[in-house]
């Protein structure tokens, strides 16, 4: 590297270009230097998910269970078909992805509605309300699904008591036992501990509104909703559709909440739950690859849809977004 | 001045009435299970919320400190402890320095890191679980505290990388000079004009790779088989009760309001850095 360098520094340097070679050299310590830095986290990063995933592709296209090691074989994409030929799966698929949907769309109205009141409350309760919903963003995902799963349960709930005023809530209602109450409650839980999330981000989006521009909105005479939906929200629409795609890309991956309150039953299985499933409990290496391969598949093609139908531009609001709190 | 008495008197009352409105939003599901960890067997199916008698019962919490869930539950919350903080401190030091390299520097491959961060920081675990799961058995790493530590990098790398930086890029760097042309050396500048700058950061990212790795359930439950190395989470969903017949209702409740506890002292006492670090960022623009 140096040797073929120096000659090339040396005819810049006749030519009256002194400034080059300098920076060149030095920008070449400075890339040995960053890499070393940076070296040791991008490798692990890679690590533990370029190497699996890869690891995931090749495994999903053999015909292997670990009851039975020694019978493994080549299927090439049987296991796929298997997968795509399977209403189990579809089911899964569906339930994900009306799942994602619905609590996505009521995150962002309710955290839009607690970014709100955060921004606009008074200094002396701005402090105690964003302690209060950082107290569901910290919290242990399996622990807000056993609170929401006690509530509704049967034998110990109190909803069932208190509600029974409303028809159709009596005693004896289970509510896990039938697929839209106990997919109700899942996301319920699951809406509670990430709305503040959302909330955070769409916070820091108000605060970048101009002043102005809603002062001069409201002083021509608009309405408070016309000058949300004029003003405020065109201009946050950026944090807006970055807090959207990473909360639908973690919502696609919803598992602790259904694992306690249903494991899957009632119709509630997900994609993650079935890929669990699969390869932990039946131990089908082979086939619960290829449903890992395709979840993963899916996430992709989210991404990929949102950068180019919706131009998000992750790049610019990411380094608040990638701290969801209930990574699955 | 009475109009304007009684304005002020009715937006008080309103911030009173959205405040209450967000603390029952926030805090009632936390109190319905610190109520119901408070309940006797009796208590537990009688369909109240709060427990007829507050009094007499710390004995779930006996029954997972001192009594038969003590076995399940202390060994988990150790575990939980020792492979949170370890995975804690190793993302945020390998962070740290990663994050200096892409705030300080300029090299070929930066964005690539960044985008490599962003990628793993939105890929499913669920995917990665299956193969890990294999591999980890077949090199005995299944059930070890390491084969834990390792994947939730995967989980508070990314994070830490992504807040570090943005964290970074504010300081003014021209600090260090300042500090070197006033006659201290490079170290001295560094210590005494950057660090102070840095620390807030790398303490409020810490914060944040702590939750996230203290809330993993995927491969708590999925790489681990027994007592050795199974974190509270992933304990939680095996807990009996102390008869077959006996749903163990108050035990978890009790053992979930103690992992909930570190958060909340965590939450009340940095709530400022918190969501900064969290909106970091997005502020940025």
């Amino acid at each position: 590297m140096t040797a073929t360098a120096e000659p090339t520094r040396r005819q810049r340097r006749e030519k009256g270009q002194s400034t080059r070679p300098k920076r060149s050299r030095r920008s070449a310590a400075q890339a040995r230097l960053g890499w070393m830095l940076a070296g040791p986290a991008f490798v692990i990063m890679l690590a533990v998910t370029a190497y699996p995933i890869g690891q995931a592709i090749f495994d999903s296209m053999f015909s292997q269970r670990l009851t039975a090691p020694d019978d493994r074989s080549f299927v090439f994409l049987g296991n796929y078909t298997t997968i795509f030929t399977d209403p189990v799966f579809w089911t899964a698929l569906g339930v994900t992805g009306l799942i994602t949907v619905i609590t996505v769309a009521v995150e962002l109205i309710l955290g839009f509605a607690l970014a709100l009141v955060m921004h606009r409350a008074l200094k002396k309760v701005r402090g105690v309300l964003r302690t209060a919903i950082l107290v569901p963003y910290g919290i242990i995902t399996v622990v807000s699904a056993f609170a929401w799963y006690y509530m509704f349960d049967i034998n110990s709930g109190f909803v069932n008591s208190w509600f029974s005023w409303i028809p159709g809530i009596s005693g004896d209602l289970d509510w896990f036992s039938n697929f839209g109450t106990a997919v109700t409650i899942i996301m319920a839980s699951e809406i509670w501990k990430t709305t503040p999330f959302i909330a955070l981000l769409l916070l820091a989006g108000l605060a970048q509104v101009p002043e102005e521009l809603v002062e001069a909105a409201r002083v021509d005479g608009a309405t408070w909703w016309q000058q949300m939906a004029r003003v405020t929200i065109p201009n946050m629409k950026a944090a807006i559709m970055v807090a959207v795609l990473f909360r639908a890309l973690d919502a696609f991956r919803i598992f602790d909440n259904v694992f306690i309150m249903t494991r899957g039953e009632s119709g509630t299985e997900v994609l993650a739950l079935l890929a669990y499933r699969t390869s932990i409990e039946r131990l089908e290496i082979g086939l619960g690859s290829a449903i890992s391969v395709v979840l993963f598949a899916c996430v992709l093609l989210i991404c990929f849809i949102a950068i180019k139908v919706f131009n998000v531009d992750l790049a610019s609001g990411t380094d608040a977004s990638s701290g969801k709190g209930g990574k699955k | 001045m009475a109009q304007r008495g009684q304005r002020s008197a009715k937006t008080i009352l309103m911030w009173t009435g959205i405040s209450v409105l967000v603390l029952v939003y926030a805090l009632f599901p936390v109190f319905t299970i610190l109520a119901t960890s408070f309940k006797t067997p009796g208590d537990l199916g009688n369909n109240t919320l709060l427990p007829t008698d507050w009094n007499y019962t710390w004995q779930n919490y006996e029954m997972i400190f001192v009594g038969d869930a003590q076995g399940l539950f202390l060994t988990a919350l150790r575990n939980s402890i020792g492979i949170t903080l370890i995975a804690t401190a190793i993302a945020v030091v390998l962070a740290t320095l990663c994050a200096y390299a892409v705030a300080r520097l300029d090299f070929p491959g930066k964005k690539i890191i960044l985008a490599v961060a962003l990628g793993v920081s939105i890929f499913p675990v669920i995917s990665v679980v299956t193969p890990l799961f294999n591999v980890w058995r077949s090199i005995g790493l299944y059930d070890t505290w390491i084969g834990l530590i390792i994947p939730y990098l995967s989980l508070t790398l990314p994070i830490s990388i992504w807040t570090l930086s943005a964290f970074f890029r504010q300081i003014p760097w021209d600090l260090e000079y300042a500090a070197q042309v006033d006659g201290a050396t490079q170290w001295q500048a560094f210590r005494k004009a950057i660090v102070p700058l840095a620390l807030p950061g790398v303490f409020t990212t810490a914060i944040i790779a702590f939750f996230i790795a203290w809330n993993d359930f995927v491969y708590g439950i999925s790489l681990t088989s027994t007592e050795a190395a199974r974190p509270v989470p992933a304990a939680l969903a095996f807990f009996t009760g102390a008869s077959q017949f006996e749903e163990p209702t108050g035990a978890i409740s009790a053992a979930a309001i103690v992992v909930t506890i570190p958060v909340v002292l965590l939450v009340l006492m940095f709530q400022r850095q918190i969501v900064s670090g969290l909106t970091q960022g997005a502020v940025k623009g």
